[in-house]
């Protein structure tokens, strides 16, 4: 049970980190341009919400499969397929959390308005500069809350990850996957320890968001 | 401060911008206070912004042997030596008194004209430099603001209005601290404002902007026997009215 557990938290945080970064260029590019199709970007960003993770999961598979040509490229470094790997499941998280991290973000940015940039620009800091030293600090909320957002529902994702996943315990097999098969296999007792971490865990999440919302709240008044 | 020799600040923009047409040929003092006076939506932001390269229109601008833009050159916002107070204070609000203050002068490359010490001085900040800006009042944040200004080592200050957004008292407050930076200024600097005291207190000349266009101060002064009756609202819109049909002075 200790290895599931460290497989999923190992998968969650990895998702997280890298997420952000990935998420940060697209959720500036989308607060900062003006233009309609803008939308299309972001509207593709926010697919994985509504569609169903068997659709998301199968689309991923055919896209790390051996035969796929975004594949082709790692055939070179002896790398076939991601399919049924760790770090295919890394790809499918991000994937299937990239609008819980777009959208914090681009509303943080959005929250900020364009006067904090012009101002760094009238005291001589570069847009680069600008964005680490102004835009960045000023979002940290929304940071926050998307890596807390990411997390969260990495831990909580079942059918992105049986599909693309496999199950292999100690490779690819996280929590919600083992909650599955026990139930499958009428184990109940265990289901119940798991299961039941997992809701203690969420709340304890959702609680943690709802407080740096307060707080950031009152630091900004 | 010390003074710093610069010959004075010029130029013209002319362009559109989200439907506003500007077309805005101005000279300001070497030194001093320039007030740049005039209705509600005539411009005056958009000609500061200009200058400030904020916002891009075409046009060219002058100041002192450097040049900011010409028909052939642009230079960034970040490089210009520039020295910009909203109308809001802008400060940043992550960073404190100190932070907001040292910003600017962390990231100027010019000899440090304009010291620290002598700063917080002029503007009375030494109390606050601990503070975080969540907690000032809206005097104490312009006046950082100002401060922050002067200490990226401006060649030029442009001030958008700096004190419409206070009230009556946190103006009284600040005035006399715009009165001694007035007196101390070596640099030319650009002051937005539609108050007559304010610009009575503070400027040493005035330019007046009516749809766009700096138009000379005579035609203003001229109109004012017939006018002292009116309020500004009535008088604006006389003034318009006279420039459409092209009345020149």
């Amino acid at each position: 049970m200790g290895e599931v557990v460290w497989t999923t938290l190992r998968l969650a945080g990895l998702t997280t980190v890298l997420l952000l970064i990935l998420a940060t260029p697209i959720a500036w590019w989308l607060a900062r341009r003006r233009a309609w199709w803008k939308e299309v970007v972001a509207a593709v960003t926010t697919l994985p919400i509504i569609l169903p993770p068997s659709v998301l999961g199968f689309y991923l598979l055919i896209a790390i499969a051996p035969q796929s040509p975004l594949m082709a490229p790692l055939h070179a470094f002896g790398v076939r397929t991601l399919a049924f790997t760790f770090q295919g499941l890394v790809i499918g998280s991000m994937v299937y959390s990239l609008p819980f991290a777009v959208q914090p973000i681009r509303n943080a940015f959005e929250a900020m308005g364009a006067r904090p940039m012009e101002v760094a620009a009238t005291l001589r800091a570069s847009p680069i500069d600008a964005f680490f030293t102004v835009a960045l600090p000023l979002a940290r909320r929304g940071f926050l809350t998307a890596a807390i957002l990411v997390f969260a529902h990495t831990i909580g994702e079942f059918g992105v990850v049986l599909m693309i996943g496999g199950a292999i315990p100690g490779k690819t097999e996280v929590i919600s996957v083992r909650i599955y098969q026990l139930v499958e296999s009428l184990q109940y007792g265990e289901a119940h320890r798991l299961a039941a971490g997992v809701v203690v865990f969420s709340f304890l999440a959702l609680l943690g968001l709802l407080l740096v919302d307060r707080r950031t709240d009152e630091a900004v008044r | 401060m010390s003074a710093r020799p610069t010959k004075d600040v010029g130029g013209r923009f002319c362009g559109t911008v989200g439907g506003f047409r500007l077309d805005a040929e101005f000279n300001l003092a070497p030194s001093g206070i320039t007030a740049l006076s005039g209705p509600s939506g005539s411009g005056k932001t958009t000609l500061l912004r200009c200058m400030a390269g904020l916002t891009r229109l075409p046009g060219s601008l002058y100041v002192g042997d450097e040049v900011w833009q010409d028909p052939h050159k642009f230079v960034e916002p970040h490089r210009r030596a520039v020295g910009v107070v909203f109308q809001e204070a802008s400060l940043l609000a992550h960073l404190s008194v100190r932070g907001n203050l040292t910003y600017g002068a962390k990231r100027t490359s010019a000899r440090a004209e304009i010291g620290f010490a002598d700063t917080v001085e002029l503007l009375g900040l030494a109390p606050l430099l601990t503070r975080s800006v969540a907690n000032l009042s809206g005097g104490e944040r312009q006046r950082v603001a100002l401060g922050r200004a002067l200490l990226s080592q401006p060649r030029l200050l442009l001030m958008d209005e700096p004190l419409s957004s206070l009230d009556a008292g946190s103006k009284a407050e600040i005035l006399p601290y715009l009165e001694r930076l007035h007196r101390s200024l070596a640099i030319p600097a650009l002051y937005i404002s539609h108050d007559a005291g304010e610009i009575a207190r503070l400027a040493d000349r005035v330019l007046h902007m009516r749809e766009g266009k700096i138009v000379p101060a005579d035609a203003v002064k001229a109109m004012e026997p017939t006018l002292a009756g009116l309020d500004s609202e009535a008088r604006d819109r006389l003034a318009l009215a006279a420039i459409r049909a092209g009345l020149q002075p």
